[in-house]
């Protein structure tokens, strides 16, 4: 079964990204060298991508149970129990390589990665979310790059029919040479109708649907697991090429398929293809499988057998089918015109047994790829001392609208509207509320609930203090969740860092996993899924860490739903979780220390995470009885941003009473947490409550019909000024 | 005959995506679920209304709208349109109309060269007698989202002035609360909707499956179908 042009050395490893020591435990593990194809399963099994060898050892102290959890990390997807006998499923993934060095495909195929999983699960795909960081805007490749990952989420999310629905979008230039594409799909499902991967019955039939097997993606696993380097262009024929037509059909050709009740058990072919869905499916299992790669429907000659298990093609499923379903299935699969091809069985020995052109061309035991899969304790240090920045040291007497203005015309601030108009933010007519809400919303479609969902991440929090930046990314999703009125229910995370072999960014992720689970844990969001995507560097730069967030919460009636923007002139505007004697705010880490303050890092906001579940909870009362009539949570830009956000949305202005004394930039920008702006009618019944609640509230101003917004008697700017900043910016940047 | 009685089949190609949209939309109005009719069917049944709904029939492949206009049931279409029957098309379904030439024109590239997913504002024209247009004052105002690549409508200007003195455009984007330039893709004279010679069949772009109720924040798409329902209930 080895040829002489196939004898693998360890030079053939290394360059497959396995070490010397990994190397050396394939061998002993098979009692021999393996061939080209079983090297390159083994390392694509083995790689940072699929085996999560330098995250488990922490992943594993995020919590992940709970009375909502139906499935945790470990399946294609999380499932949570919504009530009515429904089930949330959903998961957040990273396509940052591919996006980089082909930025429409490598985005797209991200959003039908992370959709797969979802539906592969039972689930019908209903709103997808994103999380993007590009390098700063003036760098030469940012407008190419923002061009087209938008392009490409918009091309695959629009034509398959799933509405994008929120997410986050930031630039810094620490992202030049490696940006970040997280993609985030929610699904429901019936909770007693959720398909798992573990393959079952020996002998019963492996089908192999989809979309034909080319020589797209090959290795992509192992490219995700590399840093980049000026090479890295020379990697554009490894990025996969979606079809967003063919997903929809092989989504249809699935539901339809699992609605018929002649699925065991089913994977996606993701990362690592063929390859990692096989050997998933048994491992789980606890069985082998022997699949003939002859029949494998291939679109290219000459396929060998190598590059068949290693292709990322898009648009693929492997599944189990009970043994006299085959008939059943191929008829839906005729009807969707996708391929359909029986290509193995179950088998009872744990070997993964490839057969081509009538010979063997791998044979393994599958428990070592999976359970023998390298794992690491890479050394990592305490997390650096920051000093807390005084706040007076750093404002000015600028007034607080020229600030502003400035702030909101900044690309970090300024309106995400040029990249949110270009995705189809209301198919399947269930959006309550779309991209620029604190969450978006759908419908739970025929019923009266809804889904809350958010994607949150601060990472200049995490450069400065990651055990913090990871409470933060939590809290912020979950202020975002509680504002809009819904319950948050459980979390996905997307870790994303540089090289983890160095100690300083192995740091990063230790602590910010740390404080996640911290988070996760005293909000009772637990993790039920996530991704991990480490060496994102260029040239030995790392990215400013970046831990992001996915939230799903529910809404038990949609009529009491509410927004960020101003309602109604005459209403009432206060701050929950500030007090009266506050002048001055935590500028450390803000937005306003990075556009006014020096390079130097000091410490973020702290985080209290008890505070933070009490004012959340507090507020979705105050939303579900019908006294709060908007809520915000202020995050990037402090209070005054919040404000003219809540403001433009709404066209209607506002009169605030700013602090006599202290120090107003503090009090204008500054981030500390777990505060809302909301509005109401009945600002004596508000402040009641939150007395008894023991949170802090102030009223500081009153909705003004006047489209102006007034910090005091002297300083005051128009709402349609502040419109022409907060809209211009992107756009501009784009022309 | 009440619009409660009233027969509606929905086309689906693969690709299609908002044909589920679109039959809520109709069963809220009619209380009765229209059917959904697959492509590869040769004939359709008696019905009072035909709707071609959103989405990228075919992938949009060749030419958005191309391949869905000659696939198998869209000769039954074009028979019951031949008979005078009523067809809606909705932004891939105005497309694939114009594929066909049920109506005049052809959808280009947004001008934009983007996607654009947003409300825009919509006035009624001066028209022909027709039934998706007769319950509205020309010059009347409405909003109505849409989500498309390729809505530019063209046609050379005898044949939009011929359009114009026939009365056949239906529907116009205009300046009103929504925010961005009022026509989002570079269509000629504004157009966003347009009829067929006899009246009976509207090609539109915008979407008024996603404007039905309080939570849409919007019911002038509701308000738009529940006249055109009645009006060929009438």
């Amino acid at each position: 079964m080895t040829s002489a042009s196939d004898v693998m050395t360890f030079d053939h490893a290394a360059a497959m990204g396995l070490s010397r020591d990994e190397w050396n435990l394939i061998n002993s593990r098979l009692g021999r060298v393996p061939n080209q194809c079983e090297l390159g399963i083994f390392s694509a099994m083995w790689s940072e991508h699929c085996s999560y060898k330098s995250s488990k050892k922490w992943l594993k102290t995020l919590p992940v149970d709970g009375p909502q959890v139906i499935e945790g990390p470990g399946e294609n997807a999380g499932a949570i129990d919504i009530g009515d006998g429904l089930a949330a499923i959903f998961k957040i993934e990273s396509h940052n390589h591919p996006s980089f060095i082909e930025p429409y495909q490598g985005a797209a195929t991200g959003v039908g990665g992370i959709l797969r999983d979802v539906f592969t699960m039972g689930a019908r795909p209903v709103a997808l979310l994103n999380a993007l960081r590009f390098g700063e805007a003036g760098h030469e490749k940012t407008r190419h790059l923002v061009g087209g990952v938008v392009g490409g989420i918009g091309g695959y999310g629009n034509c398959i029919g799933i509405p994008t629905v929120g997410g986050e979008v930031n630039f810094h230039k620490s992202y030049n040479g490696n940006i970040l594409v997280n993609a985030m799909a929610v699904g429901l499902a019936n909770s007693d109708r959720i398909f798992r991967s573990a393959a079952t019955g020996p002998g019963n039939p492996i089908i192999y649907v989809g979309a034909k097997t080319g020589r797209d993606g090959i290795h992509g696993a192992t490219m995700a697991s590399a840093e980049f380097s000026d090479e890295t262009e020379s990697k554009r024929p490894t990025v996969q090429v979606g079809d967003p037509f063919t997903g929809k059909l092989l989504m249809e050709a699935c539901l339809e398929l699992m609605a018929s009740d002649s699925v065991l058990s089913i994977q996606d072919m993701g990362a690592a293809g063929l390859t990692s869905s096989s050997v998933e499916m048994a491992s789980k299992g606890g069985l082998g499988m022997e699949i003939n790669l002859d029949l494998v429907p291939s679109r290219e000659e000459a396929m060998s057998a190598y590059e068949l298990m290693l292709s990322e093609s898009q648009e693929r499923m492997l599944m189990v089918l009970k043994p006299d379903a085959t008939e059943t299935a191929r008829a839906i699969f005729d009807k969707w015109d996708l391929d359909f091809m029986p290509i193995g069985k179950v088998t009872e020995t744990g070997r993964l047994v490839l057969l081509k052109d009538g010979g063997i061309a791998c044979d393994i035991p599958i428990a070592p790829l999976v359970e023998d899969a390298p794992e690491y304790d890479r050394p990592h240090d305490a997390a650096p001392e920051r000093a807390v920045l005084r706040s007076d040291t750093l404002s000015n007497d600028r007034p607080i609208s020229a600030v502003l203005r400035e702030m909101l015309g900044h690309v970090d601030l300024a309106s995400r509207r040029w990249i949110y108009e270009q995705y189809d933010s209301q198919v399947m007519a269930d959006t309550v509320a779309g991209p620029g809400g604190d969450a978006a919303i759908i419908r739970v479609h025929g019923t009266q609930r809804g889904l809350a969902m958010t994607t949150d991440c601060t990472p200049r929090y995490v450069e400065a203090d990651p055990k913090t930046g990871g409470m933060q990314a939590v809290a912020e999703s979950y202020r975002n969740v509680c504002a809009v009125g819904a319950k948050p229910l459980a979390i996905t995370n997307n870790l994303n860092f540089g090289n983890p072999e160095k100690p300083d960014i192995m740091t990063q992720m230790v602590q910010s996993v740390i404080g996640m689970g911290d988070a996760a844990r005293h909000l009772d969001t637990p993790v039920v899924s996530g991704n991990v995507s480490l060496y994102n560097e260029t040239d030995g730069k790392a990215i400013q860490p970046c831990p992001v967030i996915g939230m799903v919460g529910v809404l038990d009636n949609l009529d009491k739903a509410v927004g960020n923007r101003f309602v109604a002139a005459g209403e009432t505007i206060l701050v929950v979780g500030q007090n009266d004697t506050q002048s001055d705010g935590w500028l450390g880490a803000s937005l306003y220390a990075s556009h006014y303050g020096s390079d130097t890092i000091y410490a973020p906001p702290p985080v209290d995470l008890a505070a933070e579940r009490r004012h959340g909870e507090f507020i979705r009362d105050q939303i579900d009885n019908g006294t709060i009539s908007a809520a915000h949570d202020i995050s990037d830009g402090g209070l005054a941003v919040g404000l003219a956000e809540m403001a433009m949305r709404g066209g209607l202005g506002a009169s605030i009473h700013c602090p006599d004394g202290g120090d107003r930039h503090g009090w204008a920008f500054g981030e500390d947490q777990a505060r809302y702006i909301v509005t109401t009618t009945d600002a004596a019944s508000l402040k009641a409550a939150a007395a008894s609640a023991a949170v802090e509230i102030v009223e500081i101003g009153t909705v003004m019909r006047d489209e102006q917004l007034k910090f005091g008697d002297a300083d005051t700017i128009s709402i349609s000024a502040l419109v022409d900043a907060f809209e211009g910016c992107i756009p501009d940047l784009m022309a | 005959m009440t619009v409660s009685a009233m027969r509606v089949a929905i086309i689906v190609f693969p690709g299609s995506n908002c044909d589920r949209d679109m039959m809520v939309a109709i069963e809220q109005l009619t209380a009765r679920r229209p059917a959904l009719v697959w492509h590869k069917e040769s004939t359709l049944d008696a019905v009072d209304l035909v709707i071609i709904p959103g989405g990228f029939s075919f992938g949009d492949y060749l030419r958005c709208g191309a391949l869905a206009g000659r696939s198998s049931i869209m000769n039954a279409v074009l028979d019951h349109a031949a008979r005078g029957g009523a067809v809606l098309g909705i932004c891939n379904g105005f497309q694939v109309l114009t594929e066909t030439g049920m109506v005049p024109g052809v959808l280009m590239r947004n001008a934009g060269l983007k996607f654009a997913c947003r409300d825009v504002d919509l006035t009624f024209g001066e028209t022909m007698n027709s039934p998706f247009t007769s319950g509205f004052e020309a010059g009347q105002i409405i909003t109505i989202p849409i989500a498309h690549n390729e809505g530019n409508y063209f046609a050379t200007n005898d044949e939009l002035q011929q359009l114009e003195d026939n009365g056949q455009i239906a529907l116009r984007y205009c300046e009103g609360k929504s925010f961005g330039a009022s026509n989002p893709n570079g269509s000629a004279k504004d157009v966003a909707g347009v009829l067929s010679s006899n009246g009976r069949v509207l090609g539109m772009m915008p979407h008024p499956e996603r404007a039905m109720s309080t939570l849409h924040g919007n019911q002038d798409g509701a308000h738009f179908l529940k006249k055109s329902l009645e009006a060929l209930v009438s």
